[in-house]
């Protein structure tokens, strides 16, 4: 459980480190949580890795009157601290806390979390509950992408082969808006095997509904509303979207959407 | 804590709560373990492992650089490979090859080895070795193994079946008047024993004295030695095995390793310290080797809740080779011995098989056999008692055998030798709350998708089983008496060397309390002297829950051997016959006049001018060997009794409580044995909860780490009580009986009875563990057309 040899640069600031990963051979490297593992096991054998846990412009906040932007090197423990400002009032620091352990938590990070895009893992669900953007830069320029664009399969996601993922811009969520998020882990500190996100967020007419842990991107399902009006039931919901799947393999993402309503809606049987 | 006083020994023998010696170095980090040794010149090893479970080697080929540092089977001239035969009449012989020639039999098993400065470079070097294997369907699952046309893993055999046995006692007669019969299949998963520490040694040849030590994680370093001069065709005298701290071994280091004997090879052919580290990767794709059992039983009983009689087939999944010293038919053979535990019954009957599979060979994991064993019986009980419209306990206390019974020999003739079966339960019944239990349970709104239940499970722990017993089972190493050396050394001070291994059984600390009894030597002066084949007695080691009795055992005898000449000494010194000395807190006494151990063993050493002409010649050092009275074993025991909450949309098993009524007979040291009971049950509550290696049909491990292998971790824990009771062994030197195992045999087989107690209302039964959300969802699933 050795990796296989590898070049190291630690990058100073965004320019320098788009120049240390021109060419291809070359990894961008945030709190290596799951790129170290990677690496141990030789899954993943980069020639280099370019360090971008320090670069000013990953390390950034910035606030305005719709979204705060958290740079994508920004660890998930700062989060859970509050450290940096929680555009949700607290959600936020509350999926942080439940990352992990405490260990990776000092050194994960919200980019590299989502630049790995685990189907398993918190924030790719979460942000796309809450419609977030991811902030993106490479040799062609700046871009924005929506998060439910942003995964695109398993640890696969929308990032060119030299592209950045910079900052992740959550929209504030309105007055009186509530949220669910429910995971099921049978251990602390485990993966989930089922997790849903819901955001009830009339005044600015967001309502989304998305299951996670599915082995693919995060679901975002097509009728919010019926499923928050009760409606729709999260089994049937979960069974149109993904006909291929037999009943018996959905049993806990369906226990976790009506869990995640449940908290949602301010029900008990959210817990 | 400190020392309670309590105990009859003045707060420092048997029965004393000493804090634990060793604690100071382990909890500061400052063990000394193979991982922490480091020899001038030293290389470091990796292996090639077999990326398949079954093939043809055609070919291993060396990197054109760096070659030469690179060992395949053909390579490794005068070395036999690892043969461990049952003594029982039908076992099929295998050789386990140190390094693999012509075959591979399992995931993981090494084809070459690879030397360089570093482990990472090492890697990089067994990377570049090409394999050129011809796969061969492999044996994944062990009910088909022996079907006809099943891929033979050793071509000369006729099946894939180590060994079959049957036993049968009154079975006919006994089942003719059953009113209930209930049929089961039970099912354990294969696990991969996780120390903290992983395996590991270092190897060194010494010209000078024209020796091989071995530095091994090891719990059994007199067993690995012989071993080892066997494969490499040495003499003992040239073998010298260490074993220095060990991070813990629960018989995942109870076995000699082909790994250890390549190490031993390469470090005489190079003249150079050759080290091998396993990580865990190597332990998870190639280790996974314990407690795949699978049953079919069927429980008899009579109407008024009397076990009639039990049947049983049974399939160990014993791998691909039979490993040195336990053989691959130890689980099997204590399956068909120790099923029917503490209970009655009129007629029984077992036939087991311990099939060959490509899948790594089976070793003993603390409590071997009965945790699986456990498992099936206890819920067996349970399924009767639910057919018979009575209550867990009550099965159990109709059918225990009674304090009156004892010495009781049960249907298989296990000699239990003492204990209170009856209140062990009663006392856990009470311990666990059973009547609010069951008000609460009546109080549970009908539709509630989180549901209670309680489970127990009680069982016996054979340890110390000696000579016949394991002759009995045909394993090839077999224990006869324990030996032990005390010796005081000139300042008054005690060495004790022992030939067993501690490493987290605390015995630095209880086995100088065991001194402390027969010598009064303060514990806090006593050294043991362990690990260490030069240093120590010849034993069989550290396993079967021997230590106490057995190293106990000899400790007091030599202790006491010793006693008896510082005696002499002190009646000399003090003008009086020895028989009227009393040694106790490091001094000697007769009459008014007294003197210390400390100037007495001074007299000895160093001023021989004072001893009588006729001062005995063996001096103050005494070698003696113990036996229990009978080698049965002592039988300590137990009842786990627990409460979980199962949540039906998520298959989730909750711990809400857990209590263990144990009965350890006379204990040591209180908290060691709750040390040891605590740390099983955690072991036990992975068993019943999380842990499992899975393979695919190509016998692929498909849990290769930790994020997929699940280990009980804290959280998942409650919290355990212990409640004990001490009925002493009329066997042991003091009455303490083994309990090193005991808790980890316990938990799967009360927590899957309070599963099934949870879901019996909706006719939903578990018998497979780990009961991950998956399978407890799968008995809510097949018990649904029921309900309808
Ligand atoms: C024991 C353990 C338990 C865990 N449990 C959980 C859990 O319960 N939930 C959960 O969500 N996660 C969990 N994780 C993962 C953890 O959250 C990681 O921190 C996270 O997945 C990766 O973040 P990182 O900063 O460590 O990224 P790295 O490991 O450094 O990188 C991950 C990947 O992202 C790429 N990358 C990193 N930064 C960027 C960037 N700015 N732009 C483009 N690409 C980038 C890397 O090249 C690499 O491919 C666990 C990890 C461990 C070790």
């Amino acid at each position: 459980m050795k990796p296989a040899p590898f070049d190291y640069s630690a990058a100073g600031d965004l320019s320098d480190a788009r120049r240390l990963l021109a060419g291809g051979a070359a990894k961008p490297v945030s709190g290596s949580q799951s790129l170290g593992p990677m690496l141990n096991l030789r899954l993943a054998r980069p020639g280099r890795l370019v360090d971008v846990s320090a670069l000013p412009e990953l390390r950034a906040v910035a606030e305005t009157a719709g979204a705060v932007t958290l740079g994508a090197a920004i660890t998930h423990a700062e989060i859970e601290d509050g450290e940096v400002p929680d555009p949700t009032g607290g959600w936020l620091r509350e999926a942080a806390g439940n990352i992990a352990y405490r260990a990776v938590r000092n050194r994960g990070t919200l980019g590299g979390s989502l630049a790995h895009a685990d189907p398993a893992a918190d924030w790719l669900i979460v942000m796309t509950g809450l419609g977030a953007t991811a902030i993106v830069e490479g040799p062609q320029g700046r871009r924005r992408v929506a998060i439910e664009d942003f995964a695109v399969g398993p640890f696969v996601t929308a990032l060119g082969a030299e592209e950045l993922l910079v900052a992740v811009e959550v929209p504030r969520p309105g007055a009186g808006a509530s949220w669910g998020y429910w995971k099921f882990a049978r251990q602390v500190g485990e993966f989930a095997k089922a997790s849903a996100a819901v955001l009830l967020d009339r005044q600015k007419g967001r309502l989304r509904c998305a299951v996670g842990a599915l082995g693919r991107p995060p679901l975002l399902l097509g009728d919010p509303e019926g499923l928050i009006e009760g409606q729709v039931s999260p089994a049937a919901a979960l069974r149109a979207a993904l006909p291929e799947r037999p009943a018996e393999a959905l049993v806990l993402h369906v226990t976790a959407l009506t869990r995640a309503l449940a908290q949602a809606r301010g029900g008990e049987e959210g817990r | 804590m400190g020392s309670e006083v309590g105990d009859r020994s003045g707060g420092k023998g048997v029965g004393a709560r000493l804090q634990r010696r060793e604690d100071e170095r382990y909890l500061r980090g400052r063990g000394r373990f193979v991982g922490d040794i480091r020899l001038p010149g030293m290389l470091e090893l990796a292996f090639v492992r077999s990326p398949v479970a079954h093939a043809r080697v055609r070919r291993v080929a060396k990197p054109a650089e760096g070659g030469e540092r690179v060992f395949a089977a053909a390579d490794l001239t005068g070395v036999s490979g690892i043969r461990a035969d049952s003594g029982l009449p039908g076992f099929r012989s295998s050789v386990q090859p140190i390094l693999a020639g012509d075959k591979v039999r399992h995931v993981g098993e090494p084809l070459a080895a690879c030397l360089a400065e570093t482990r990472a470079l090492a890697e990089d070097l067994a990377e570049r070795v090409e394999l050129d294997l011809e796969e061969l369907p492999a044996v994944h699952d062990m009910l088909r193994a022996r079907d006809p046309g099943a891929p033979l893993l050793h071509e000369h055999w006729d099946e894939n079946a180590f060994l079959e046995s049957a036993v049968e006692v009154g079975f006919e007669a006994a089942v003719a008047g059953a009113a209930a019969v209930v049929r089961r299949t039970f099912r354990t998963a294969r696990q991969c024993m996780a120390p903290i520490e992983g395996r590991g040694c270092v190897a060194v040849w010494d010209r000078q004295l024209e020796q091989l030590t071995l530095h091994s994680a090891t719990q059994m370093p007199h067993i690995v030695r012989t071993g080892l001069a066997g494969c490499l065709g040495l003499d003992h005298g040239q073998v010298r095995v260490v074993a220095p701290d060990v991070g813990g071994g629960f018989g995942y280091k109870g076995v000699l390793l082909g790994e250890e004997v390549c190490a031993a090879w390469l470090a005489m052919k190079l003249d150079r310290p050759v080290r091998w580290l396993e990580d865990r990767r190597e332990a998870l794709t190639g280790g996974a080797n314990c407690r795949e059992h699978h049953y079919e039983v069927v429980g008899y009983a009579a109407a008024d809740g009397e076990l009639l009689a039990v049947d049983c087939r049974a399939i160990v999944d014993s791998g691909a080779y039979s490993i040195y010293p336990f053989s691959a038919c130890l689980e099997a053979a204590q399956v068909a011995s120790i099923l029917p535990g503490p209970y009655r019954m009129r007629g029984y009957r077992c036939r087991t098989w311990s099939v060959c599979t490509n899948k790594p060979p089976i070793l003993p994991f603390r409590g071997v056999a009965r945790t699986g064993v456990c498992f099936a019986m206890e819920l067996t009980m349970d399924a009767l008692a639910r057919e018979l419209k009575i209550g867990p306990e009550e099965i159990r206390r109709l059918n225990l055998a009674t304090p009156e019974e004892m010495p009781f020999t049960n249907i298989t003739n296990k000699y239990f030798d003492s204990g209170d079966y009856p209140e062990a339960l009663r006392r856990a019944v009470e311990a666990i709350d059973l009547p609010g239990l069951r008000a609460r349970q009546r109080a549970q709104d009908p539709a509630a998708r989180r549901r209670l239940g309680v489970g127990f499970s009680i069982f016996c722990e054979q340890g110390a089983h000696g000579t016949s017993v394991y002759h009995g089972w045909g394993i090839p190493m077999v224990p006869g008496f324990e030996q032990a050396t005390a010796r005081l050394t000139p300042d008054g001070g005690l060495e004790l060397r022992v030939g067993v291994q501690s490493h987290g059984q605390g015995m630095e600390t209880t086995l100088a309390q065991v001194a402390y009894e027969e010598l009064g030597v303060d514990p806090a002066k006593v050294k043991l002297v362990h690990g260490d084949t030069a240093l120590t007695p010849y034993s069989t080691g550290t396993w079967g829950s021997r230590c106490a009795v057995m190293a106990g055992g000899a400790v007091a005898a030599a202790s006491a051997a010793l006693a008896g000449r510082v005696r002499a000494i002190a009646g000399h010194l003090l003008q009086a016959r020895p028989d009227e000395v009393v040694l106790a807190d490091g001094v000697a006494r007769a009459g008014g006049a007294e003197v210390s151990i400390e100037e007495i063993a001074r007299t000895w050493y160093l001023k021989p001018q004072l001893l009588p002409p006729d001062a005995d010649p063996r001096g103050l050092e005494a070698t003696e060997g113990y036996k229990t009275a009978r080698d049965t074993g002592t039988f300590s025991y137990a009842c786990h009794a627990v409460t979980v909450e199962v949540d039906l949309d998520l298959g989730q098993v909750r711990l809400l409580d857990y209590a263990i009524v144990e009965d350890a007979g006379t204990m040591i040291n209180p908290m060691v044995v709750d040390g040891q009971v605590l740390g099983g049950t955690v072991q036990g509550i992975g068993t019943a909860l999380f842990e499992e290696m899975p393979f695919d049909a190509a016998g692929q491990p498909l849990a290769s780490t930790l994020a997929d292998y699940h280990l009980p971790v804290a959280s998942d824990i409650p919290a355990i009580r212990i409640l004990h009771m001490e009925t002493p062994s009329p066997l042991s030197r003091f009455g303490q009986k083994g309990i090193g195992e005991s808790g980890a045999i316990g938990p799967p087989a009360a927590i899957a009875n309070a599963v099934n107690d949870a879901l019996a209302t909706l006719g939903a039964e578990v018998a497979e563990i780990p009961l991950t959300p998956e399978r407890v969802l799968r008995a809510l699933a097949a018990a649904e057309p029921r309900r309808a």
